[in-house]
């Protein structure tokens, strides 16, 4: 006996799934996608029942992942009946889904979720009525309190067992042509496919008009929030506030763990350096590496981890969309929608979350901007250039006014950007969600899924950068260097040691700071560099070439020309804004 | 205030508003606005959609009473 789960996104099928699975939960990775389905057995009616949570869908067509592996799995596994999760507040939206489930003729039962908060909301469902019309039983459900669980199951196993087919008494000739499970998941022509997928709003439309009646909505909790989260004016205090406390919790956490890990590495290296001399290529080679493994494990990663965590339960509670909602007005203005904020809020953090995360975005120009603008965002690692150089020496306000320099050279860039590719972005549509309280679970696994990304494609990367940079020194190719970027560095009125930190820095940010020490052979940069120069070396770090890792990200991204295009742009603008510095502080003095 | 979608201009924006689920006819709720010619929140069916400025232009709507 198989009882599979389906409904949308956000319907609550995980929360009813993890009410009767408890922690047996056994999870089943597809490959090649993050679509997940969970499995799980449990004792219903004196026998032992299968329950599957497939991946939420808004409807078995379109062909995105979930929706292939959900129609997969109903063609590969024998399911015995259909739970379609629903939620309440939703109806219209989620009956389209129930209309498409409906010609597969397996056995259905109908779960309607979050009863409680569509009585909130003043919504009267006559559910008898709805089951006559879609010829299946109809289920209130308020998961999250385990509110008729049982009932559901026990009508799902009565319904399994005797084979009920639906029989739909619809107010509309019958819509979509039936969809079977087995059949390949071929692509319509688009005319038709509009054609239905119109059909069966209009038809869910019918059904809602005929069984949802709406009554006295009460104020609800997730309108008082709002009112305060979306104010015209408290909004932005509060998103203030809570991006302030968000980056300082990653900050303080990150501080905590890179710490001991930084010295714990440190101490690794000393002990590799008593064993095998301090000497030779393969000292060296072996010395890199661990600094690669420590470039990861102590920098990123502290960072990285409460980032992950930070950011998901924003999302997950449903705070973004809100976030893009008040910001959408100001980035119309650098030719970007209220989405591409999240990558934005993610490049303060690492830019590589910040390149990945553009993919929230519909179009490919705007995917384009978004990263070519967020790859200027000064992540975590910057940070540690703009703090330990600028902040140290020359004051926090200093610090703060490179911050202030870096947002307005951000939005001229926007605005350029706007004028070169010119095609309007398509507007604003976004589904604001409810708040929900996040479960432990989707957390861990969203946090996994990103760390796992950085893990598998930039960590090789940052090794095999730290092994061939102590290459070039070993063989003291490090002078040519200098030299090569002279008139780079001449042009900036640095000192010509700053060449190869610039380069390392291209591995990693933080670097260019390391190194810098290394170059001059001491820490004490106010003796070695003038508060002018400071200044301009900082800035031109702040914009210059992402970092290797962003520069994956952004080939996987964009592609290798759009990478190489979106490069050249942060070097001009680091240059520009560097030699403007240079030049006013020469004027000022 | 309420609203009755009459007409949506532009091909490409209908079918997205479809896909949120926003049909010419539909009656919405306009719940909230946000500054600097910010997105407009329209409630329809028990669901929130925020609509950019853009958007909403294209859009032509007729007052409604409340039901």
């Amino acid at each position: 006996m198989r009882i599979a789960l389906i409904g949308p996104p956000n319907c609550g099928k995980s929360t009813l799934f993890n009410q009767v699975a408890g922690y047996k939960a056994e999870t089943g990775n597809f490959h090649g996608t993050t679509v997940t389905y969970l499995e799980s057995r449990l004792r219903l009616g004196g026998q032992i029942v299968e329950i599957v949570d497939l991946p939420g869908l808004y409807t078995l067509e379109a062909g995105s992942p979930a929706e292939e592996e959900v129609r997969r799995y109903l063609a590969s596994h024998s399911v015995d009946v259909i739970v379609n999760v629903l939620d309440a507040t939703r109806l219209a939206s989620g009956l389209e889904l129930t209309l498409e489930l409906l010609p597969l003729g397996l056995p259905l039962v109908v779960a309607l979720n979050m009863m409680d908060e569509a009585a909130a909301q003043g919504l009267e469902i006559d559910l008898p009525a709805l089951s006559r019309l879609l010829g299946v039983p109809v289920l209130s459900l308020v998961a999250s309190k385990g509110r008729g669980v049982r009932e559901l199951f026990l009508t799902a196993l009565r319904v399994a067992q005797e084979r009920e087919a639906p029989q739909p008494a619809l107010p509309f000739a019958a819509p979509a042509p039936a969809i079977s499970a087995a059949a390949p998941a071929g692509v319509p022509s688009p005319s038709t496919w509009e054609d239905t997928l119109e059909q069966r709003f209009r038809q869910a439309r019918a059904i809602v008009a005929q069984v949802l009646r709406q009554g006295e909505r009460r104020v609800t909790l997730r309108d008082r929030l709002d009112n305060l989260l979306l104010h015209p004016l408290y909004g932005y205090l509060f998103l203030f506030l809570i991006l302030a406390a968000f980056f300082q919790a990653t900050y303080a956490t990150g501080k905590l763990l890179e710490l001991p890990l930084l010295a714990f590495f440190e101490s690794l290296s000393l002990g590799l350096r008593a064993r095998m001399g301090g000497q030779g290529l393969l000292f060296h080679l072996v010395d890199s590496f661990v600094q690669g493994i420590a470039a990861g494990a102590a920098i990123v990663l502290p960072y990285l981890v409460p980032f992950l965590i930070g950011l998901s339960l924003l999302e997950d509670i449903g705070y973004l969309p809100r976030v893009a909602f008040l910001m959408d007005g100001l980035l119309h203005r650098i030719g970007l929608h209220g989405k591409a904020i999240i990558p934005f809020i993610l490049g303060y953090g690492c830019n590589v979350p910040a390149v990945m995360a553009t993919r929230v975005l519909e179009n490919e120009r705007d995917r384009l901007v978004a990263a070519a603008l967020a790859v200027l965002v000064p992540c975590a690692a910057r940070v540690t250039v703009i703090f330990g150089l600028v902040a140290f020496y020359l004051g926090p306000l200093a610090a703060l006014g490179l911050y202030l320099l870096n947002l307005l050279i951000i939005a001229l860039t926007g605005r350029l950007l706007l004028r070169l590719l010119p095609e309007p972005t398509p507007g604003l549509i976004l589904e604001m969600p409810p708040f929900r309280i996040p479960t432990l679970r989707v957390i861990s696994q969203k946090v996994w899924f990103r760390v796992k990304e950085f893990i598998v494609e930039a960590w090789p990367l940052l090794i095999v950068g730290s092994l061939v940079l102590s290459l070039l020194q070993v063989l003291g190719i490090e002078r040519g260097l200098n030299l090569l970027l002279r008139p780079l560095t001449w042009s900036l009125g640095l000192p010509q040691a700053t060449g190869v930190p610039l380069i390392f820095g291209i591995l990693r940010k933080e670097l260019t700071l390391i190194m810098l020490g290394q170059a001059f052979g001491s820490t004490q940069f106010e003796r070695l560099l003038s508060p002018g120069q400071m200044l301009t070396f900082t800035a031109f770090v702040m914009f210059y070439l992402p970092c290797l890792a962003t520069l994956g990200a952004l080939k996987r991204e964009l592609g290798t020309r759009r990478m190489l295009q979106v490069s050249a742009l942060t070097v001009l603008i680091a240059w520009i804004v560097a030699w403007g510095i240079r030049w006013m502080g020469i004027f000022l003095s | 205030m309420q609203v009755r979608i009459l007409r949506v201009q532009r091909q490409g924006v209908r079918q997205r508003l479809a896909m949120h689920g926003l049909l010419e006819g539909d009656v919405v709720r306009l719940k909230r606005m946000a500054p600097w010619k910010g997105p407009l929140l329209l409630e329809a069916g028990g669901r929130e959609i925020a609509i950019g400025h853009g958007i909403a232009e294209k859009i032509e709507v007729e007052p409604c009473a409340s039901p």
